[in-house]
Order: structure tokens, then sequence, then C-alpha cells
């Protein structure tokens, strides 16, 4: 499966990123171009829980085509959601199911965001974007 | 000025984690362990694992031995005497289940259990579940402004109906000793029965249950220092009388039918099934280790090093502490900063601090706070350590302001 174009853009940044400190100014950049969601989106159905920070979901499948839209009030989260939107908007439901986002965040240096004991909420959107993908 | 810890070189793990540029500010969660521990439970493995209470075999007779002079130094330690018993749980939230279970029998739809404002999960949980069980009323004595329990509140609150008192020593988000005689003494005045949350205070000085007063106090080994998987009930004869048995197996039985069944008393009686062993004997070498030494020159190492966070921390711009921290820790926000993005940045410089609700929410929820960043200091821990920290805030600040 080839990356979005925007994705494989990210990916040539993180992996030519020098250090903690690039990448976490990196992931604050990428979140802040992140569009607001309106309040009515920021309600609690969209909500993904397990997260230490507010964080909002939500997925629209049209015309066989995922588009997401997120949002956070933490910043390091925000980036991270940033990332993985890069990674899956406009995936058709099928290629949603397939790919492999723990590796995608490997790819980018940031596994480490994944770890168990990491609260800060990545592990539970990524497993709400598997509910969502079915 | 510096602040080196004489200690530091009795725990091995903390120039382990110094080797994986880890600073570990997060004692109040769980400590770091002595050699003198160590040493112990590789001893114990080593020559011979055997059951305790049972076999008349001799490697049961020196494990049996070994635990049962733990239980004496935890007497000792708490200046426990012929004044009750020490009864080993598996860890704090275990010993405080123990009792919501086993005193259970003594509450009529109505009576009252009293906490307070600022308890940590394991001693709320377990209360506000045996209020609904029972149809009790669970009672929470507000704070004042500093982070103490209110005593003019309490005065009123503690009353005729009130069955049961639960409340921290030493709180593990505040950091401020609770006025617990003042507190005790309106329990006693009700006749009701009092149990104290040490978790938090028996790491800080030396305490004295019988000085106290309680009925029953509740520590966990794994923030004193020693194993995980331990914990320590001190309960008063006299209360001790009244707890029922709660977990059944093993050696709490007197007498075993298929219909019926007879049980030990304390300490035994609330034992049920194998112990944690190998973490009780541990448990008693850092007991012996703390024991050796000289303590007033340990809480002085702790209150300089306490102090020397504070005015780091009043010192930089922003900060909010939680309460009027005195001892042990500090909690705090910042302004315009989420407790996150903190946290992110300083695990990305390997500075090991604690963030989010640490297991108090209705606290922080009060402080109408989603969470905040707790520093813990332990005996090994030196100006160094801090100096690390106030780098990694800094820079964590001047990236994300």
């Amino acid at each position: 499966m080839s990356l979005p174009v925007e994705a494989a853009e990210a990916l040539q940044t993180f992996q030519t990123a020098a250090g903690w400190e690039q990448r976490a100014r990196l992931l604050m950049q990428f979140g802040d171009r992140l569009p607001v969601l309106d309040d009515a989106q920021k309600c609690e159905a969209n909500r993904v829980h397990g997260c230490e920070s507010q964080v909002w979901l939500v997925g629209d499948l049209r015309d066989g085509h995922w588009q997401f839209k997120a949002s956070s009030d933490a910043r390091m989260i925000r980036g991270l959601v940033a990332l993985l939107l890069l990674r899956v908007d406009g995936l058709s439901a099928t290629e949603l199911q397939q790919v492999d986002l723990p590796e995608w965040f490997n790819q980018l240096g940031l596994s480490r965001q994944l770890s168990p004991s990491r609260s800060n909420g990545l592990n539970a959107v990524l497993q709400r974007m598997n509910e969502l993908a079915g | 000025m510096m602040i080196p810890s004489p200690w530091r070189a009795d725990f091995p793990a903390i120039a382990a984690l110094q080797r994986q540029d880890q600073t570990y500010l997060d004692n109040a969660a769980t400590t770091q362990k002595p050699q003198a521990l160590l040493d112990a439970l590789t001893h114990y493995y080593a020559n011979g694992a055997a059951n305790v209470h049972r076999a008349q075999h001799l490697p049961g007779a020196h494990a049996t031995q070994a635990f049962e002079d733990s239980r004496r130094k935890v007497g000792q330690w708490l200046n426990a005497g012929d004044s009750g018993q020490i009864i080993f749980t598996h860890g704090a939230t275990s010993a405080l289940n123990l009792l919501a279970y086993g005193l259970e029998h003594l509450f009529e739809p109505g009576d009252e259990i009293v906490i307070s404002a600022l308890e940590h999960h394991a001693n709320l949980l377990p209360w506000q579940q045996l209020a609904q069980r029972r149809n009790l009323k669970l009672v929470i004595l507000p704070l004042d402004a500093d982070g103490l329990i209110d005593l003019a509140a309490a005065v009123h609150l503690i009353g005729p109906r009130t069955r049961l008192l639960a409340v921290s020593q030493l709180s593990n988000v505040l950091g401020a000793w609770q006025p617990l005689t003042a507190l005790l003494g309106m329990a006693k005045a009700q006749n009701a029965l009092t149990v104290v949350d040490g978790a938090q205070g028996v790491v800080h000085g030396r305490h004295d249950v019988q000085a106290l007063g309680c009925d029953f106090y509740v520590f966990s080994s794994h923030k004193l220092y020693g194993p995980d998987g331990l914990g320590v009930l001190f309960g008063r004869n006299a209360a001790l009388e009244q707890l029922q048995h709660w977990q059944f197996g093993g050696e709490m039985v007197l007498d075993a039918n298929y219909q019926d069944s007879r049980f030990r008393p304390a300490p035994l009686g609330f034992e049920a099934g194998t112990p944690p062993i190998a973490s009780v004997i541990g448990l008693g070498a850092t007991l012996d280790y703390l024991a050796g030494l000289d303590q007033d020159a340990v809480s002085a190492h702790e209150a300089a090093l306490h102090d020397y966070l504070l005015r780091g921390l009043a010192a930089r711009n922003g900060i909010r502490l939680l309460g009027k921290p005195q001892l042990a820790l500090a909690s705090f926000v910042v302004e315009g900063v989420h407790n996150a993005d903190l946290a992110h940045l300083l695990t990305e410089q390997g500075i090991a601090v604690r963030a989010g609700h640490h297991c108090a929410m209705p606290l922080m929820k009060s402080f109408e706070l989603a969470g905040a960043i707790r520093v813990s200091l332990a005996l090994y821990n030196d100006s160094e350590d801090l100096e690390r920290f106030f780098e990694a805030l800094d820079q964590a600040l001047e990236m994300l302001r």
C-alpha cells in the first residue's frame, strides 16, 4: 500500500529529525496544523476515553473513503493524532482495515508513545480507529 | 547549596537508573530498594524456600522463623507492643478491603462512615462500596485552604451515627500531615472505630500506633523501601475481636469439615492462602536497614530536599502548588500548560515524575483539575536530582510556552 503524499512527507521529516527536542517541536507543529473541531463535534459521543487529556475523534465514510477530524486540549497528543490522520485520511474501508498503525508510528520514531504504560491516549485513539474501521 | 544523600549508594537501582539517564522522583508511587533487601531475597531463595506455618521440616521451620521475625520487626517499627497484632496482607489496598468486608457486620442502614476529601482511591472505594452494600451514609470531611482536613467542619460531621472514621495520615497529593489526634479524638468520643491509612505517612519519620491511638493502621511495604505484593495491617486487640474473617483457605483454618469450619484468630486467621513469604522476609531486612540509620539525619535530609524543591518551584513563573506541601512531595500545575504535555516532555528528558490524577480523582475534581505533576522524594534523592528536574522543567516550559 503506498503512502499518501502528505504522510510520505511527514515520514521524511521525522526520519531526518535529530533528537527528542526536534521531534517534540515537530509534533507541536503538526498538531497546530490540525483543523479545529467545532464545539458541537467536541461532544461526549466523539470523546476518546482512556486519555489523560481530552481527545475527540470524528470519522465519516463518504463515497467509500474515510474522512477524519480530531482534536485535543493537549498539544503533544494533538500532534500524534495529526500524524495518525495524515496516514489514514482518504483511505477506503478495506485499506483502513489493513493499515498497520503501530508500524506507522514506529517508522516515525514515535513507537515509545505506544508503550502500554503510556497514558497519553494514543493507544486509546488507535483502538477507537480500529472500532470505526470495523 | 549541595544536598548530597549519604544513603544513595545503599540503593543499587539509583546508579542503574542514572546509567539509563533516568532521574527517579516518583517515590510516592513506589521506592527503590536497599541492597540489604536484595541480599535477604537472594538468601531466602538461594538457601531453600519453604511454606510457612505448615511443615515440620527444617526448611519450613527456617522460613517460618524468618517470617515471624519480620512480624516482630514490623511490630517494633510501629511500637505496637502488646496492644495489638500485625497482619500481613497483599498490599495496603488489600488491608483496607479486609477491613471493609470484615467489619461489615457492625453496620446498620443509616450508619455513617466518615472519610476525607483527600483520600486515595484505596481508602475511598472500599468504604464507598460498603456504604452501597449496607445502605450507609458516606460522609466526606472537607479540606481547608492549606489542604488539611477542616477540623471545624469535622466537629459537626463526626456525630452519633458515625461508626467508623478512615483517614490518611499524609496525603499522597498534597504532602501535608493531617490532624489525626483531633480527628481520632472526635471519632472515639462517638465510640467509632478508627482506621489510619499510613501508606505515605509511614515512610517519613517514625510512628507509634499506641500513641496515635487508632484501632487500625495500614501501610504498604513497597513504598517503605520494601518488596511489593505486601501490605501491613496493625489492629488493636479489642478492635480485632470485631473483625470477621474475610478470605478463606490455607492455614487460616483451625478445623475444617465439609459443611462448617472454625478459624484462627489474628494474625493467622486473616492471612488466607500462602502469604508473600519472600516479601515479608525482605521487609524485615529493609526495616533492619532503616532502623540502623540516624533517623534525625534522614528527617533533616528530607526536609532540606523538600525545601529545595519548593524554592525551585517558587522561583519559576506560573507554577501553582496544590495545597501547602510540608514534606515528601509537591504537586503542581503550570498556568497555560497542559500537564499531559509537560509530562511528555519531562519523560523525553528522563525525568520520572508522576502526571495525572494520582489515584485521587474526586480530589482533583474538587480542584477543577484534570491532573497535576507530582515530584516525590526519597532519602536517596539529592539536590542534583532536583537540579536535573528543574533543567528539564525549564526546557519543557520554554518549548511549550
